[in-house]
């Protein structure tokens, strides 16, 4: 069995931290203590590395009788590649086979010797180059052939040392071959190893051998790809290696310490690949008498286990993710449900109640202490809803419709009846079967009551429609009618102004000649006339002209309600006015036998109006004043105000006076204080509703300040300058 | 004084009592007087007569006031002659109207002959107390 092919790492701190003996010592204690070729052989190499620092070294030795060279021991090389190195003797030309003959070290350059013999000459384990072949000469140094060769790499190194230990090396093996067959022990021991090797590499998962120290001292192929790089090999190979025996020795260590040996995990890369690798490490301690105690660790490859657990887990986790949120929506649903205030029930195929709400199982439940009649009710309603329902099943409708129907349900508790509208819908799988009817009550008794209250409403809007319609339409014909009443109105109103015009054109034409020819008659034109005649003439032109002013007012109030009394603004003076109007009632006055006093403005007060309408407002006045009193007199003054930028012409007498109540009145058409058939006064009661008028028109006004009994004081004012 | 010496004065009126009335006090007062009673005899009359003054009623039958003052005022021979407008109607805008076709004065009806005579001898500038003929009764 080969030993030993410990990965680069591992050997290195093996060296490091070995502590150093006598070399002599050393290499006697294995030769004298090993009595195997193979341990001799390892022992001398690994000690020509030590102290002679060959890197590469392997051990041969001849068997006859098979005629072959065979490979036993080698330092730095994969220890399978010399266990099943074998080189045939047949050929003494060949430089290995001529070396065992020579005398001395022979240097051998493997591509010369193919270049020499024309022979194909395999590579030695040692690899490529230069190596130097040794004898090693038997117990008997005189025979002519060595009992094996050494070969070591570089090819130069020759010292006293190797020289020695060739000596040596080669009278030990001599002498283990002269105990036995040495080819039957060899062959044997190939065999074992061979077929030792067989199965261990063949087992896929990585073996290692190591002592208590953590050394490594024996590991399988598939371990060797974790653990073992050579120099040639990637930097990123060896990296991994490194790094791969770390996490293993650590493992080890702590297997160490805690004393433990089941299984645990251990996450290496892959140096080939560089991928994550977790294996679970199975170590356990073995005795061995001449080996001294060692531990074997199995590294079982769990990646895709735990893979498979983690897909396992994750699966599982989604699993109960799906259950909570299917249990929440199921929940959630039923909350819905039982939140719905109107019944809900859920029927299978043939009719069977699944499921109901709260508001669906108040109509189709009894309460346990609930009396015969409930339970009738129920029943009632039951049957009511199944054939409701059967309609359904029986294929009334299609599939997605929605069946809509009105059941007549009573209340169990009350027998209220109940009218509600049934919404039925059918819920069908995917492959289109009838999984389930979905029923929704829906009372009807407040859309009855709605539908009631709405055709009461409709009937009172159309009532008042009806009434607006007519009003509307009587409104319109009043409006029609208004229109033209008021069209009518205006007609009238303007024919009478035209008719007054007219009328007051034709009475003067004859008053014309009247007081025309009284005059002639009082003038004396046609002769004298008697005293009394004339007496009567006067009483004829007295009349006659008060006509006149009959018809002028007629005429005036016509004019101003037509709006067509003409107002001639000029500048006057108000004191000239007083003169004038005593000099036109001069016959009026001297009748009346009263006094009729004017006071004038110490300036003449100039104001701005129609001169011919101030004068006849003033001859209204003082003609009514005259009218209405009866003893004492009448004054006249006149005044300007600069504060108010007026003047008035006030007229007072001593007359009869006007009640309060009467103020206003008296300025309204055809009003007198007294109104009767049988009034004291005459004239049209125009007057002062003219001069009010005509006031106004200029701009100005006409005040009253009277008592019942105690005179009247009527003033006009009008401005200085009156407005455009 | 004789009668070619007093002014003429042509009264133009449609209603007889009227016209004879106004024409007999202007005689009374010492005026010579001719009558017309419509516009076209009017211009006859005015044209033929050459008057001093003419009273002229507007209202009048065929050719009216208005039109027959617009061609008096139009003639080189009577553009001279003061025309007093007479007239009953007493709405706005007759004064105006007249005043428009070329009458120098403007009288409203009822008018006492003795006022018409008084505007008459005002239109001649003829003091009141100076009659064209005087006569004492």
């Amino acid at each position: 069995m080969t030993t030993l092919q410990p990965a680069r790492s591992l050997s290195r701190a093996k060296v490091s931290s070995s502590h150093e003996p006598s070399r002599a010592e050393l290499l006697e204690y294995y030769l004298i203590h090993h009595e195997d070729l193979a341990r001799c052989t390892y022992a001398s190499l690994e000690w020509l590395a030590r102290y002679a620092g060959t890197k590469r070294s392997m051990c041969l030795v001849a068997d006859h009788d098979a005629g072959v060279l065979m490979g036993v021991a080698g330092h730095g090389v994969p220890s399978e590649a010399v266990d099943l190195f074998t080189w045939p003797l047949s050929d003494e030309r060949d430089p290995l086979v001529a070396a065992l003959a020579a005398p001395a070290p022979v240097v051998i350059q493997p591509g010369r010797v193919d270049g020499q013999v024309g022979k194909a000459t395999p590579a030695t384990p040692l690899g490529a180059g230069p190596f130097t072949a040794i004898p090693l000469r038997g117990v008997n140094a005189a025979e002519q052939n060595a009992v094996g060769l050494l070969l070591l790499r570089p090819g130069a190194a020759s010292s006293g040392d190797i020289s020695w230990l060739a000596t040596v090396l080669g009278q030990k093996i001599d002498q283990i071959r002269g105990r036995g067959s040495l080819a039957e022990e060899v062959r044997q021991l190939r065999r074992e190893r061979a077929l030792l090797f067989t199965i261990v590499n063949s087992v896929t998962d990585p073996i290692l051998l190591t002592d208590t120290e953590g050394r490594l001292i024996l590991a399988n192929a598939r371990a060797e790809k974790l653990f073992a790089a050579t120099e040639e090999e990637s930097e990123g190979r060896r990296r991994a290696v490194e790094l791969n025996n770390m996490l293993f020795s650590a493992a080890l260590s702590r297997t160490a310490v805690e004393g433990q040996s089941e299984a645990r995990e251990l996450l290496l890369v892959d140096p080939s690949e560089g991928s994550d690798l977790l294996f679970e490490v199975l170590s356990s301690t073995v005795e061995d008498p001449r080996e001294g105690t060692g531990i074997v660790s199995v590294l079982r490859n769990i990646t895709d286990l735990r893979r498979a657990t983690e897909q396992i887990e994750e699966n599982y986790q989604r699993l109960r993710m799906l259950e909570a949120t299917a249990r929440a929506e199921r929940d959630r649903l039923n909350l819905i449900i039982d939140s719905v205030a109107d019944p809900i029930i859920v029927t299978d195929p043939v009719g069977e109640t699944v499921l109901m709400n709260a508001p669906a199982e108040d109509l189709f439940t009894v309460p346990g202490d609930a009396p015969d009649t409930a339970e009738r009710n129920v029943q009632s309603n039951d049957a009511h809803f199944s054939s409701f329902i059967s309609g359904l099943l029986l294929g009334e409708t299609g599939p997605g419709e929605i069946r809509r129907g009105e059941i007549g349900l009573a209340n169990p508790m009350s027998s209220e009846p109940i009218p509600v509208e049934a919404i039925a819908g059918k819920v069908q799988s995917e492959s289109g079967e009838l999984t389930a009817v979905v029923t929704i009550l829906h009372d009807r008794r407040e859309a009855l009551e709605r539908a009631h209250l709405y055709e009461q409403l409709k009937l009172g809007s159309e009532e008042l429609q009806a009434r607006v319609q007519a009003a509307t339409a009587e409104l319109a014909t009043q409006n029609e009618l208004l229109r033209r009443q008021a069209i009518e109105l205006e007609q009238a109103s303007r024919l009478k102004s035209q008719f007054l015009a007219n009328m007051s054109h034709e009475f003067r034409t004859p008053l014309n000649a009247i007081l025309g020819y009284t005059h002639m008659l009082l003038q004396g034109v046609a002769g004298d006339v008697l005293p009394a005649v004339k007496r009567q003439l006067q009483r004829i032109d007295s009349n006659g002209r008060h006509l006149l002013t009959i018809i002028n007012e007629i005429l005036d109030i016509t004019r101003i309600e037509a709006g067509k009394m003409p107002i001639q603004v000029t500048d006057f003076d108000a004191n000239e006015i007083v003169p004038e109007v005593m000099a036109e009632l001069e016959a009026v006055i001297s009748r009346s036998k009263l006094t009729v006093t004017p006071t004038l403005a110490p300036d003449p007060p100039f104001v701005r109006g129609d001169r011919q309408k101030v004068k006849q407002i003033v001859v209204n006045l003082l003609s009514n004043a005259l009218k209405f009193t009866h003893q004492g007199g009448v004054d006249i003054c006149v005044s300007a105000e600069p504060g108010t930028q007026m003047v008035s012409i006030s007229v007072s007498d001593t007359g009869i006076g006007i009640a309060p109540e009467h103020h206003e009145r008296i300025f309204e058409d055809f009003r007198q204080v007294d109104d009767s058939p049988s009034r004291q006064y005459g004239g049209t009661g125009l007057g002062l509703a003219i001069s009010r008028r005509l006031a106004t028109a200029m701009g100005g006004r006409i005040t009253l300040h009277s008592n019942l009994g105690q005179g009247s004081i009527f003033t006009l004012a009008i401005p200085m300058e009156a407005p455009q | 004084m004789t009668a070619e010496q007093a002014p003429l004065i042509l009264v133009v009126d449609d209603y007889e009592d009227a016209r004879e009335m106004y024409a007999e006090y202007l005689r009374f007062c010492g005026f010579r007087v001719a009558e017309a009673r419509n516009g076209n005899e009017a211009l006859e009359h005015a044209f033929a007569l050459n008057p001093s003054l003419i009273l002229m009623d507007l209202s009048l039958p065929g050719m009216d006031g208005w039109e027959a003052t617009r061609q008096l005022k139009a003639d080189d021979r009577t553009r001279h002659i003061p025309v007093v407008a007479l007239t009953g109607h007493a709405l706005a805008g007759a004064s105006e109207g007249a005043k428009k076709a070329g009458c120098d004065s403007f009288v409203t009806k009822p008018c006492l002959p003795d006022d018409l005579v008084v505007e008459v001898r005002r239109m001649l500038n003829l003091s009141e107390t100076e009659p064209p003929l005087k006569t004492d009764h």
